[in-house]
C-alpha cells in the first residue's frame, strides 16, 4: 500500500456518496467546458475575416434600410477601394427551412469579397441573369442543388409586387470559399439584388449594409469615422464598424454572451461548492476517531491535512478532468455534425483555465475540512469528544 | 533491577473543560523497567488513560518530567512528537481502532509508511507481524470480515509492526469474551516474555492484570501501590 492508495481507498469508503460526487463535478466541467468553448465561438468566431472591410448601417438598426445613393458619397471617401452593398432577404426553403439569403449587386461583390471562389463564368451569369442566384457549396451540398436548377424560395419580409411570397431563382453559380476558415461559411444564398429591388413590393433602391473594401494600408477607424460623420444629422444617420465588430455585434443581439456564460457558470460553480464542500465536511466528521489513529500512529498535522486536502483534489481532478475530456469529444461531435460551421471547440486556453478551477475549487473545499482534521486533539479525538 | 525505560518524575496532569479545572494526576512518580509488563488499574476517572497517554507521548503533562526510551518527551513539539512515536511506541486500543477501508495487511502497514523501507521489506515486515499474532491467513480480510480478537490481534501486529521498544494498551480485552481476552492477554505475555517488548496495559479486569508482572493502582490521580504478580 502506497500513501495515495490510501487516500483512493478513503475515497471510496462511501461508494454511492463518492461517484454522485463526481458525477456533480463532471456535469460542472461539462457544462462549464462548452459553455466556455460556445463564449468563444461568439467571441472571436470571426477572426478570420481580417480587418480590410468596413459595414456600414443605419445608426438605429440594421433593419432600417439606408438609400442607395449613398454609393457614390461612401465610394468618394479617401480609402475606400470598392463599394458593395446586401440587402437581407429572410429566405425560407420548402415548409420552414431558414436560409440566409442576401440581395447583392454581383460584380461590386465579387469585388469586395476575394475570399469567394467561383469560376469567373459564373460570376458572368449572376451578374447577366435579371432571376440569378448562387449558393455557398456547403448549402448546394446539403440540399442537392445543382446549376441551372430553379430553385422556390419564400420571404416572410419581402412579398413581390403581386402580393405573393414565393420567388423563383436560377441557380447559376456555386462558390468556395478560399481556404478552410471561409469555406466553412459556405452556407449562403446571393440573389441579384437589381430583381429584388424591382419585383419587392416594399420599398427601392434601398439596402441594409454597405461594404467597404479598403485600399491597402487604410486607416480603417478614420474611414469609419469619415463615413459616419459625413451622414451625421441626416435622415440617414449611419454606424460603420470593422466587418468583425459587425458580426460580433449581429450575435450579441440575443444578449450579452459571455455575461450570461458567467452567470450560469457562477450558479454552477456555487452550488457544487456547497455539495462536494458537505461530502468533504461529512467525509471528515465520520472519521474524527480513524483521523486520531492515524495521528496517534506518528502521522504529523500536516500529513493528516495533506490527506484530507488530497482526497478533495482527487474528487475535484478525477471529475473535472472527465468533464473537460467528454466537453472537448462532445465539442468536436457538434462541430463535426454542423460541417465545422458550430466550432465548439475546447482548446486548450479552456483547459488551463478548467485545470485552475479544478486546484481552486479542490482548496476552496478541502481546506476547512483539512484543518479541521488537522487540529483534531488526538485524546479528545479517541475519547469522542 | 534493569534501567528504567520508562520514568515520570512529579507529574502533575490538569484538564480545563468549560470554567472547570480538573486535576487528574498529581505529583506522579513512577519508573518502569525494560521488559516489564505492567498493569494500570483503578476506578474510572483515576487517570488510568491519562497516564498511558502522556507514556504514550499522546498528550503533555501540566508539569514535571517524563522521559522514555532516555528521551524527555515532556518538551517535544507536536512534530517531534509524532516523529518519537512512530519509531518508539506502539498502542493497542479497547475498540481496536482499525482503518475500515483497509485489508488486514494494509492496516498493519500504515505505520511502516512513515519509514523509508522499500514496498518489498515493507511487505515481509506485514508478513511477520501478521504470523506472530497468528493471522497470516486473513491478510486480505477487512475488519468488518473479522471477529473481536482477530480484529485485536490485527491491532497488535500494527503496534509491533516497526518493532518498538514500547506496547501501550488502553483496555485491550474490554470489548472481547473471556475466552478470547485470554488469547490475546497471552499473546501480550508471549510478546512480553519472548520479544522483550515492555507494555504499559490500563485494565479494569483483575483476571486481565494476574497476566503482568506489576500492577500499579491509580486513586484519584495518585499511584496507591506497587503489587508485584
Amino acid at each position: 500500500m502506497t500513501k495515495t492508495g490510501f487516500v483512493v481507498a478513503n475515497l471510496f469508503r462511501k461508494k454511492t456518496r463518492t461517484i454522485l460526487t463526481v458525477l456533480s463535478v463532471i456535469m460542472a466541467f461539462l457544462l462549464f467546458g462548452l459553455l466556455q468553448s460556445l463564449n468563444s465561438v461568439f467571441n472571436s468566431g470571426a477572426d478570420f475575416v481580417g480587418a480590410t472591410r468596413l459595414m456600414t448601417q443605419a445608426r438605429v438598426s440594421f433593419t432600417q434600410a439606408l438609400p442607395l445613393s449613398m454609393v457614390p458619397k461612401l465610394e468618394a471617401v479617401p480609402g475606400v477601394a470598392r463599394v458593395a452593398y446586401s440587402q437581407w432577404f429572410g429566405g425560407v426553403w420548402q415548409e420552414n427551412t431558414q436560409i440566409f439569403t442576401f440581395a447583392v449587386d454581383p460584380q461590386r461583390y465579387h469585388d469586395a469579397y476575394a475570399e469567394w471562389v467561383m469560376p469567373e463564368e459564373q460570376w458572368q451569369a449572376f451578374e447577366q441573369t435579371r432571376t440569378s442566384m448562387v449558393a455557398g457549396k456547403m448549402l448546394a451540398d446539403k440540399y442537392g442543388w445543382k446549376i441551372g436548377q430553379k430553385i422556390p424560395l419564400s420571404s416572410n419580409i419581402y412579398p413581390q409586387k403581386g402580393g405573393s411570397k414565393s420567388w423563383a431563382f436560377d441557380l447559376v453559380g456555386i462558390y468556395d470559399g478560399k481556404d478552410d476558415n471561409w469555406r466553412k461559411q459556405t452556407n449562403a444564398v446571393f440573389i441579384n439584388h437589381d430583381y429584388f429591388d424591382e419585383a419587392n413590393l416594399f420599398g427601392k433602391g434601398r439596402t441594409n449594409f454597405y461594404i467597404l473594401k479598403l485600399a491597402p494600408g487604410t486607416d480603417a477607424a478614420q474611414v469609419s469615422k469619415t463615413v459616419d460623420a459625413m451622414f451625421e444629422n441626416s435622415p440617414d444617420e449611419t454606424k460603420t464598424q470593422t466587418e468583425k465588430d459587425f458580426n460580433l455585434s449581429f450575435v450579441k443581439q440575443i444578449g450579452d454572451i459571455g455575461l450570461i456564460v458567467r452567470w450560469i457558470l457562477f450558479a454552477v460553480f456555487f452550488t457544487l461548492l456547497l455539495v462536494v464542500g458537505n461530502t468533504m465536511a461529512q467525509s471528515v466528521r465520520e472519521r474524527v476517531p480513524e483521523l486520531a489513529v492515524l495521528k496517534t500512529l506518528g502521522f504529523t498535522d500536516g500529513s493528516v491535512l495533506g490527506f484530507v486536502l488530497a482526497e478533495a483534489v482527487a474528487l475535484c481532478l478525477v471529475g473535472g478532468v472527465v468533464g473537460l475530456v467528454l466537453a472537448t469529444l462532445l465539442g468536436a461531435m457538434v462541430e463535426q455534425a454542423t460541417g465545422g460551421q458550430f466550432r465548439l471547440q475546447v482548446d486548450g486556453v479552456i483547459w488551463a483555465i478548467g485545470i485552475g478551477a479544478i486546484l481552486v475549487m479542490s482548496f476552496a473545499v478541502g481546506l476547512l475540512p483539512a484543518l479541521r482534521a488537522r487540529s483534531l486533539k488526538i485524546v479528545d479525538a479517541l475519547a469522542g469528544r | 533491577m534493569s534501567e528504567a525505560i520508562v520514568s515520570l518524575r512529579n507529574v502533575d496532569k490538569r484538564y480545563t473543560r468549560g470554567k472547570q479545572s480538573v486535576e487528574v494526576l498529581q505529583g506522579l512518580t513512577l519508573d518502569i523497567p525494560k521488559g516489564e509488563f505492567v498493569a494500570l488499574m483503578g476506578p474510572s476517572g483515576s487517570g488510568k488513560t491519562t497516564l498511558l497517554n502522556l507514556i504514550g507521548g499522546l498528550d503533555q503533562p501540566t508539569s514535571g518530567q517524563i522521559s522514555v526510551g532516555g528521551s524527555r518527551i515532556d518538551q517535544l513539539s507536536s512534530g517531534k512528537l509524532a516523529h518519537w512515536r512512530a519509531h518508539n511506541v506502539g498502542f493497542v486500543f479497547q475498540f481496536y481502532n482499525l482503518m475500515p477501508v483497509l485489508t488486514a495487511e494494509a492496516n498493519v502497514e500504515l505505520p511502516l509508511l512513515l519509514t523509508r523501507l522499500p514496498a518489498s521489506q515493507r511487505k515481509k515486515n506485514v508478513a511477520v507481524a501478521l504470523q506472530v499474532v497468528g493471522l497470516s491467513d486473513r491478510a486480505r480480510h477487512k475488519p468488518r470480515e473479522l471477529s473481536g480478537g482477530q480484529e485485536q490481534r490485527v491491532a497488535i501486529a500494527r503496534a509491533l509492526v516497526s518493532d518498538p521498544q514500547l506496547l501501550v494498551c488502553d483496555e485491550p480485552t474490554g470489548d472481547l469474551d473471556r475466552k478470547t481476552a485470554d488469547e490475546i492477554l497471552g499473546l501480550l505475555q508471549v510478546l512480553n516474555r519472548e520479544h522483550g517488548k515492555t507494555i504499559v496495559m490500563v485494565t479494569h479486569d483483575p483476571k486481565a492484570a494476574e497476566f503482568a508482572r506489576r500492577t500499579l493502582h491509580l486513586e484519584k490521580g495518585e499511584l496507591l501501590e506497587q503489587v508485584a504478580a
